[in-house]
């Protein structure tokens, strides 16, 4: 994989990575898809795709209003926060 | 013998009788961790005081008569399961300081029977390795030899069972990480179908494939801690809300005229002779019990692990893309805007093979490359399903290897991805196919490191497989495996 398109790659996965680490991601990278474009020589023509294994489609249940998890509990963990929300540096 | 040496079935008898408290217990079990820790590594967060509290609790459900199977039973938690209050770090930087508001569904239920936590077991960090060395919490060793890694990603699971300083422990297993570890590790593992256990609380790897399920040192106990955590839950909308426990009681199954497949894919190349002959030894040991033993094909296994790299690399990706600095987690300090935060909280709070994998996840599920490796692992997928159906028509269940190779070296592999991801090829077909599976110790190889066998058998027949298992190990010598010494010989 050429090196700038890890690059790109990494501005979608909001990671950002040294020249050295980039390197060796494109190395790693070509390998692994070198590794999966075995794939390709199965033929899966019609066949449909399964996202996963139960069969089950959209689980659904009643509406019923309940309690939510107490703020002060959701806060607990917040890097940044005052009583009542979290706290980032500036969106605008 | 000590207590630390005894499995949850004879804890449940000595502490029903009295003989033993769960306090007493829950002292020796601590006292094993203090005394074998410092080498294995296999615990990230001990829980001193906390389990020393909980064992009173469960002394005082005894004396009441109250409490599940596992009351007063100490349990080690893998530390991607959320325990109110518990620092949960998944062994990453991310989380660090993450303590869960909540706990997981598994862990309501332990506490529910009166289970004790020993603490929080080291692993891959968001469990994305086989070998316990991308903890950012350090490697752990195999109590066998501690020279050479415990499998993984439920390494410090297996670890702390193999050596005594868990009675059980609880793992989670998306590609293999409780059968794996189990396997180089010579304990009993399995992997319920998936949708037995809610994944409620269970930090997500991949969802699709992500199991929670027991490591122990019998196959009643196995049976025991599912028999407590196997419950319909709606607050995973995959859980199987009709999930019938009960699996202890049927522990006794006629392995009389049973049909058991052996892949031959499983013992073909790069799988090792001593592994294969012992599972194949293991084989005849079901044809003295009656069972009638077979080879087969499952022409696609070579395949399933690359749909898997593939399937679950997309969803570590799209589940991963949580961790952004803002709610819990790890921030990065000084950022200018929250674009530069996102970012240097991702970098700085990910270890390497996690970045590899929400990557290759973001690669294959970007425009233009959806059809060619999404698409076509979800329908290879597919195809992997019917094959196992199809030898579910003729078979009661598969036996196959665990592991391919017993537990390497460590760094002998940790810079050759493709190298580690191959030490999954056993176990990763039964997650992409939904199938309960066990694994058990079946003997040695070269310098005494334990083998492990695999039981596989079609959805929903978890009580067949854990029954298969007991019936090996009756005929086997039968018992209980004891902790090993953890000196750096072999065990």
């Amino acid at each position: 994989m050429e090196r700038k398109q890890v690059e790109e790659l990494a501005k979608l996965a909001k990671l950002e990575f040294t020249p050295e680490e980039l390197d060796r991601f494109a190395g790693d990278m070509g390998d692994i898809l070198g590794f999966v474009d075995k794939l390709g020589e199965l033929d899966t023509t019609g066949v449909p795709p399964a996202a996963h294994v139960s069969g089950a489609v959209n689980v659904l249940r009643e509406d019923v209003p309940r309690p939510s998890m107490p703020r002060e509990d959701v806060l607990m963990g917040a890097p940044e926060r005052d009583e009542s929300g979290f706290i980032i540096p500036r969106v605008i | 013998m000590q207590l630390y040496e005894y499995t949850a079935h004879e804890l449940r008898s000595l502490l029903r009788s009295g003989e033993v408290s769960a306090a007493e217990t829950a002292r020796a079990l601590l006292e094993r961790i203090a005394g074998t820790d410092p080498q294995l590594n296999a615990y990230i967060t001990v829980l001193g005081d906390a389990a020393l509290e909980q064992a009173g609790e469960a002394d005082r459900m005894l004396k009441a008569g109250d409490g599940g199977a596992l009351c007063g039973v100490p349990v080690g938690i893998k530390d991607n399961i959320c325990i109110r209050g518990v620092r949960t770090t998944c062994a990453s930087r991310m989380l660090e300081n993450f303590f869960p508001p909540y706990d997981a569904n598994a862990i309501e239920l332990l506490r529910a029977q009166g289970s004790v936590f020993l603490g929080k077991c080291n692993m891959d960090e968001f469990a994305m390795g086989s070998s316990t060395e991308t903890s950012y919490f350090g490697t752990v060793r195999n109590p066998h030899d501690l020279s050479r890694v415990p499998g993984g990603s439920s390494g410090g699971s297996a670890a702390a069972v193999a050596a005594g300083s868990a009675v059980v422990a609880i793992g989670s297993d998306t590609g293999g990480s409780i059968r794996q570890p189990a396997s180089l590790c010579g304990v009993v593992g399995m992997k319920p179908t998936y949708g037995m256990v809610s994944r409620y609380g269970l930090i997500a790897f991949a969802s699709s494939l992500d199991q929670i399920g027991p490591l122990a040192r019998s196959v009643r106990d196995c049976a025991m801690v599912l028999d407590a955590i196997v419950k319909g839950d709606s607050r995973d909308t995959t859980s199987i809300m009709d999930a019938q426990d009960g699996f202890e009681a049927r522990l006794n199954i006629d392995m009389k005229g049973k049909r058991v497949g052996l892949p031959r894919e499983y013992f073909a190349q790069g799988v090792d002779e001593e592994v294969r002959d012992a599972v194949l030894e293991a084989a005849k040991t079901f044809e003295s019990m009656g069972a009638v033993c077979e080879e087969c094909s499952l022409p696609l296994a070579e395949y399933a692990l690359v749909a898997y790299y593939l399937v679950s690399s997309a969803e570590a990706s799209s589940n991963l893309a949580r961790y952004d600095g803002v709610r819990y987690g790890y921030r990065a300090h000084g950022a200018k805007d929250h674009e530069e935060m996102f970012v240097r909280s991702r970098s700085e709070g990910f270890g390497r093979e996690v970045k590899r994998r929400i990557m290759l996840g973001a690669y294959v599920l970007s425009a233009g490359y959806y059809d060619a490796y999404y698409k076509k692992a979800q329908q290879v997928r597919t195809l992997i399903m019917r094959d196992y159906a199809a030898l579910f028509n003729k078979y009661d269940f598969l036996l196959t290897p665990a592991s391919p190779t017993t537990a390497w070296k460590e760094g002998a592999r940790i810079d050759d991805p493709l190298r580690m991801y191959a030490a999954d090829m056993c176990t990763v077909p039964v997650n992409i196919a939904g199938l309960p599976a066990l694994v058990l110790p079946c003997g040695r190889g070269e310098g005494g490191l334990p083998i492990g066998m695999q039981i596989i058998g079609p959805a929903r027949s978890d009580a067949l497989v854990l029954g298969a298992g007991y019936a090996y190990e009756q005929a086997a010598g039968g018992g209980a495996l004891r902790p090993v010494d953890v000196g750096g010989g072999q065990g």
